[in-house]
């Protein structure tokens, strides 16, 4: 931390522009979960208002937990969501310690292969991987999801844990290799180690737009026993009725396990950067 | 057992060809040290014989055995890194037996190894600590201790004491000289720093641009070099080069003195000059004189003398130990 002295104005100015930026981040989701705690009609009536006694209902919550399997849903979404995470990292970490520490003809080009995937959104080939999925007999199975969220996860993964590898100590590396450590030892033991600031980053990363992903769920597992969290909270939006109370309850519930995940990510966020700064 | 044979070691990173046919014989025991600027290749050659980095062509031997698809840890070869290398996450002790427990040492013999070493650098107290509690100086003899453990062949030094303050530089040094002489083993030194290498070695290897300039001695580099870049490189302050013809001698293309071997007067001598800057050291003062047959030339006087800038001064070489090069650059016998 530096600890040099700013004008009190100058630091206020900061404090301003970052409170103003919270209140703006946030309000999305206090309204989410001030309106799932209301009765109908005061969500039309009044929704800025905060629930009063007169308003305030739980029906929302108990029409989800009542209607479908929940619980399934969410044990569905986190499955698919943490198993990705683990193939995206294990197999990016993979890939980008081959890539930064080994010199082999087409390593640029590779690099570069492997990275486009950032640009071009896997969202583009869904007829293909829809087809592929019903030839593999996969369809209405969490295994496809799984599948096509590690691709979707890997370019990033593999772009960003590459710059990292890079930074690693070669002479660390090659201590190893004197010691007589396998390549996978070096990988596992002494480089992953070092490296886990960036896994916790491309974990918060690749989490977020999995967890709120509707498309491939609604494409390619849509039966009611794969259905993720997002799938599952359509029910109630209707072509002519939408029972809200129900939509905004189940969408206040899905940010909860999501916010668990962040909060252990960041946490190894946090720590790996003291780390360094310590040494 | 520990001596060590390169036959014309070529290595080239794409088109940029960095050793260009080394020759070196190591024999048992001795303390060798590669010398040379940055960029000379002596690093990369200490990775060639570590088998971290394969020659493009050549031979490597290691008590007479053919090692260069031998991956580094069969070589029996132990290497300490500048940047000490040590695992963050072991202790000292894990850290020193780590080597061995791959090997599949018994548990019994790889503590018995860890405290023999650790007791001769003074590592006890720190032997359950994690590399991030240590100082430099003791991260640095745990990397040695690393090294020992392993009973190596061969220990290799990539610019071991770089890292170092002064003080503690000079310290491991010591114990680098002392641990040599205990262990009797062969030891390969890379240092850009010819102190450490006239200090330490039984043999400097000095290197240049990919090639060897000169193998021998230390006294054998500072009395006899082969060649304008030994004679300047070794030595401190650099040896005075000045051109054959400006002192009449055309046999010769540079002729070479050191600055220690050139007495000053204010009366008389050979070559009369000003002075253009003194630096006082103590033990030595040098000064910086510009002469009329000479140009800028650099003389080392052993102990405090009372020379100020401008003063007028002449400078007498002592004849029988200049240098005379000839025009490839190479000594004239």
């Amino acid at each position: 931390m530096s600890k040099a002295r700013m004008s009190p104005l100058r630091s206020g100015f900061v404090h301003l522009a970052l409170a103003a930026y919270t209140v703006i981040a946030l309000f999305p989701v206090v309204l989410t979960i001030m309106n799932s705690l209301k009765d109908k009609n005061a969500i039309f009536r009044t929704p800025l208002a905060l629930p009063t006694v007169e308003t305030f209902s739980l029906i929302g919550y108990t029409t989800v937990l009542k209607q479908g399997d929940f619980i399934g849903y969410f044990q569905n979404s986190l499955i698919v969501t943490v198993v990705s995470i683990f193939f995206a990292l294990l197999f990016g970490a993979m890939a980008a310690f081959a890539l930064s520490e080994y010199r082999f003809r087409g390593n640029t080009l590779l690099g570069l292969y492997l990275a486009i995937g950032i640009m071009i959104p896997i969202r583009l080939g869904t007829v293909a991987i829809l087809q592929g999925m019903v030839a593999a007999g996969l369809v209405n199975t969490l295994t496809a999801l799984i599948l096509v969220y590690t691709a979707q996860g890997l370019p990033l993964a593999i772009f960003i844990l590459s710059e990292f590898m890079r930074t690693v100590s070669d002479d660390l590396k090659n201590a190893g290799r004197i010691d007589g450590l396998s390549e996978y030892a070096i990988f596992f033991r002494l480089v992953l180690p070092l490296v886990r600031p960036a896994m916790a980053t491309v974990a918060v990363f690749t989490m977020i737009p999995i967890w709120n992903d509707l498309w491939f769920p609604l494409i390619l597992a849509p039966g009611e026993a794969t259905k993720t969290v997002t799938l599952g909270s359509q029910v109630f939006i209707g072509q002519f009725v939408t029972n809200w109370n129900a939509v905004l309850a189940a969408l206040s519930l899905a940010i909860f396990p999501v916010l668990i995940l962040y909060v252990i990510f960041s946490r190894q966020l946090i720590r790996g950067i003291t780390a360094g700064a310590v040494k | 057992m520990g001596s060590l044979q390169l036959k014309s070691i070529r290595k080239a990173f794409g088109n940029h060809e960095v050793l260009k046919g080394i020759d070196l014989e190591v024999e048992d025991g001795e303390f060798v040290i590669f010398v040379g600027p940055s960029g000379c290749g002596k690093s990369t050659l200490l990775r060639v014989i570590a088998g971290l980095e394969d020659a493009t062509s050549g031979s490597v031997q290691i008590d007479g055995q053919e090692v260069v698809t031998t991956p580094p840890a069969k070589r029996g070869i132990a290497m300490v890194f500048q940047s000490y290398a040590l695992y963050p996450h072991l202790t000292v002790k894990d850290n020193m037996g780590l080597g061995l427990k791959q090997m599949g040492a018994p548990k019994a013999e790889v503590d018995a190894k860890v405290t023999k070493a650790s007791g001769m650098l003074s590592l006890e107290p720190y032997l359950a600590r994690r590399p991030a509690e240590l100082s430099g100086g003791q991260r640095q003899r745990v990397a040695i201790g690393r090294a020992i453990v392993r009973e190596p062949k061969l220990f290799l030094f990539d610019e071991p004491l770089s890292n170092l303050d002064a003080a503690l530089r000079v310290n491991t040094r010591l114990e680098i000289a002392r641990l040599h002489r205990s262990l009797k083993a062969t030891m390969i030194y890379v240092t850009h720093d010819q102190v450490e290498a006239m200090t330490l070695a039984d043999k400097i290897v000095v290197l240049n641009a990919g090639q060897i300039e000169q193998i021998g001695s230390p006294m054998e580099l500072y009395n006899r070099p082969a060649n304008t870049f030994v004679g300047g490189f070794i030595g401190s302050p650099q040896m005075n080069f000045i051109e054959a013809g400006r002192l009449g001698d055309t046999g010769a293309k540079t002729v070479g003195i050191r600055p220690e071997h050139i007495t000053l007067s204010r009366e008389s001598g050979d070559w009369k000059g000003k002075v253009i800057h003194v630096e006082h050291l103590g033990a030595d003062t040098i000064l910086y004189l510009e002469t009329e047959v000479t140009g800028l030339l650099t003389v080392r006087l052993f102990g405090e003398h009372k020379y100020d800038v401008d003063d007028t001064v002449y400078a007498s070489p002592d004849k029988a130990a200049m240098h005379r090069f000839g025009a490839d650059d190479r000594v004239l016998r």
